[in-house]
């Protein structure tokens, strides 16, 4: 069955499921409380078995109204007939937490630190929700639009060795 | 007669000596965390030959390297590993800053990249470029074996000369308020990333 059909199969189950298509690639929209649920029957009823991505992005200058802030953005590859699917959903303050999908694919725990650390997305249920990139004193999410592309001042905190000292 | 000759000739001598070993035969530490680190292998592989000029040891240990060559952009989280290194390293030792990045955070003005290594460890070499060729880093090399025998001596007194404690003039007090994103009165030694 080709992507759409599988959508409109969803669709029974998911009736706020929205959809478009673009170039031959279905992306499909969910709400956050039944976002594990609808990658979970992906997963194991249509044979979606490889996730290949997480990742985020911030919508906060954007100039079309979002549904919130933050897209989550789960793309999804059936490894038996190359069919891919992109999930989204959409996140907004002070409530940034999403499932995590650990549960299904091992491959999300890097991909969720990855996005934590980034944009500072809790994932409710991660095992070990670290920062993977930066250096564990850092304390902004710098992919945020509201992060200065400089940054506060991260990178001129060391201490400055003398010749004489060193 | 010659045994009348006052003891600082004597010393001046060895010093020169101990100058005339020591710049042939430093021994590199490679840092190379990027594209310049290809450079600095070109450098160390036959057509350029850094062994002419007696610096061919490149060295894994900073126990047993004296000269650090900073090749490629350092991120902030490369800066305690690298000041860590510099101070393994045993004294007399010297640092080539090699390329835009390494000298001045190149093109990488973001929050991720120290804008120049110099601000955290002393550099004796700046070499421009981006990346420098391998002819550029051998100048700097020769450069540096310059310096070394001008103004080397057997127990390091150049290093303290209080002129070379300074810090650049970004990370002075009155310097470090001009930088975007830093609080004036942040204290030069404080916490990493506070
Ligand atoms: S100066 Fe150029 S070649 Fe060297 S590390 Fe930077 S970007 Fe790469």
């Amino acid at each position: 069955m080709d992507v759409p059909g599988i959508v409109q199969l969803l669709q029974k189950e998911f009736p706020s499921l929205s959809w478009s298509e673009f170039r031959g690639q279905v992306r499909v929209c969910v709400s956050r409380d039944r976002l594990f649920l609808l990658l979970q029957t992906l997963k194991e009823q249509h044979g979606f078995d490889m996730l290949a991505d997480i990742t985020c992005v911030d919508y906060l200058y954007y100039l079309q109204k979002m549904p919130g802030r933050f897209g989550l953005v789960y793309v999804l590859t059936n490894t038996q007939t190359n069919q891919r699917i992109v999930v989204r959903t959409f996140l907004d303050e002070p409530e940034l937490v999403a499932p995590s999908v650990t549960p299904l694919w091992e491959a999300a725990n890097w991909l969720e630190r990855e996005v934590w650390d980034m944009f500072g997305i809790r994932f409710a249920g991660h095992p070990d929700l670290r920062r993977i990139l930066l250096p564990d004193g850092f304390t902004s999410h710098p992919l945020r639009k509201d992060y200065p592309l400089q940054g506060l001042g991260e990178r001129n905190n060391f201490p400055v060795i003398r010749r004489a000292e060193s | 007669m010659a045994l009348e000759l006052p003891d600082n000739v004597r010393i001046t001598k060895l010093d020169a000596i101990a100058n005339w070993c020591r710049k042939y035969s430093l021994w590199p530490m490679p840092f190379a965390t990027a594209c310049c680190g290809i450079e600095l292998m070109a450098t160390g592989a036959s057509r350029n030959d850094i062994a002419r000029f007696g610096a061919e040891v490149f060295r894994f240990s900073p126990r047993q390297a004296d000269l650090m060559i900073v090749a490629g952009r350092v991120p902030i989280k490369m800066m305690p590993v690298l000041q860590r290194i510099w101070l393994q390293m045993h004294e007399p030792k010297w640092c080539i800053s090699m390329g835009a990045c390494a000298s001045t955070g190149g093109v990488f003005d973001t929050y991720a990249v120290v804008q120049g290594i110099d601000r955290f460890i002393p550099v004796d070499i700046y070499v421009p470029g981006c990346p420098p060729r391998p002819e550029q880093l051998i100048q700097a090399i020769v450069d540096l074996q310059e310096k070394i025998q001008r103004e080397g001596t057997v127990m390091g007194r150049e290093f303290v000369d209080p002129e070379r404690q300074k810090p650049p003039l970004a990370m002075r007090p009155e310097g470090r308020a001009g930088l975007p994103g830093v609080i004036a009165s942040q204290p030069l030694d404080g916490e990493h990333f506070a």
